[in-house]
């Protein structure tokens, strides 16, 4: 038989309102002038606090095997590779400057 | 049923094997989903880099009130999701049923709300290549923004309608009685899908409806 992790409705209730609270905080820090980059720095952290919970206890990544976490884990580092390697080469080129509109 | 009358395909050694192979073989299809939103994703970030101040402003064009709602319906909707493999762990029928309809019932609701938001750009002008006007010194800029907008948040719809459809489907085999404590695995990867489409919504609030509104 496969072995599975049944976890308890108060436990799913939990995390439910874990992620609630955080959608509330990372609607409500939007409006918060942090200074600079911090206000995206922050609904980016949030939002990855978020994607995690879900991930492991939602998609029970937690319980899962070892081969689960390296193919979760591939579709992260192919995604930072694909966004990384495309900012790297904005970050060091001259702006582009588009056409003017119509 | 007891535990001997789950068949397992031929190519198996057993029926453990064969859920891992069924478990393993939905993150990879993840995998690839990851990467076809990632595309978009990082064609956004380039512009936003680009156009901080047109996508801060055009951000704010976006409903934050309906953006908030949907994003908790969305949640609330994982989470009976995740209640429907709960009740398809233990076996029972009646309550899978239910779970699966209520993901369903908070999955519309989704729709709803977007739709109203796709209606409420419609009648601001605010649809790129078909009937835009913003503030000229933006407007280019503004316009990416939106399609943006339109292309994440319609692919993210469209898996919505797809997961509406792999639920009702679900809803059928569970009220013929082909789940199981012993076999429940359609149940558990629709339910690794749904909360896929639940985490690309959770990066796509604050990418699309909080740029800017620090700034006013």
């Amino acid at each position: 038989m496969k072995s599975e992790h049944i976890l308890s409705v108060k436990f799913y209730a939990a995390i439910f309102g874990i992620l609630l609270v955080l959608t509330l905080s990372t609607a409500g820090i939007a409006f918060v002038d942090l200074g600079g980059a911090w206000n995206a720095v922050a609904a980016i952290a949030i939002a990855v606090g978020k994607a995690l919970l879900v991930v492991l206890y939602f998609m029970h990544a937690r319980y899962s095997s070892r081969l689960t976490w390296v193919f979760a884990a591939a579709g992260v580092l192919w995604l930072m590779i694909l966004i990384g390697g495309t900012i790297d080469d904005v970050l060091t080129r001259e702006s582009i400057t588009l056409p003017p509109l119509s | 049923m007891s535990n001997g009358d789950i068949v397992h395909a031929h190519q198996f050694d057993d029926f453990a094997q064969q859920h891992e192979a069924s478990w393993n073989g939905m993150w990879v299809f993840l995998g690839t989903e990851v990467m076809f939103f990632g595309g978009m994703f990082a064609g956004y970030t380039m512009y936003r880099y680009l156009y901080p101040q047109a996508f801060a402003s055009a951000s704010n064009h976006l409903d934050i009130l309906l953006g908030t709602i949907n994003t908790a319906v969305l949640i609330c909707s994982s989470f009976t999701m995740a209640l429907a493999v709960r009740s398809a762990q233990l076996g029972a029928r009646k309550p899978i049923m239910i779970f699966l309809l209520l993901t369903i019932v908070l999955g519309t609701v989704f729709l709803g709300i977007k739709f109203t938001e796709y209606y409420q750009k419609w009648v601001e002008h605010l649809i790129p290549g078909y009937d835009f006007s913003y503030t000229l010194s933006l407007a280019r800029p503004a316009a990416i923004f939106f399609s943006f907008y339109f292309a994440l948040t319609g692919v993210h719809a469209l898996h919505m309608i797809i997961g509406i459809g792999l639920l009702t489907w679900l809803i059928v085999k569970a009220h013929r009685g082909r789940f199981s404590r012993e076999y429940n695995t359609p149940v558990e990867l629709v339910g690794l899908y749904w909360h896929f489409v639940d985490i690309i919504w959770i990066f796509l609030f604050p990418l699309l409806y909080l740029v800017g509104r620090h700034l006013g």
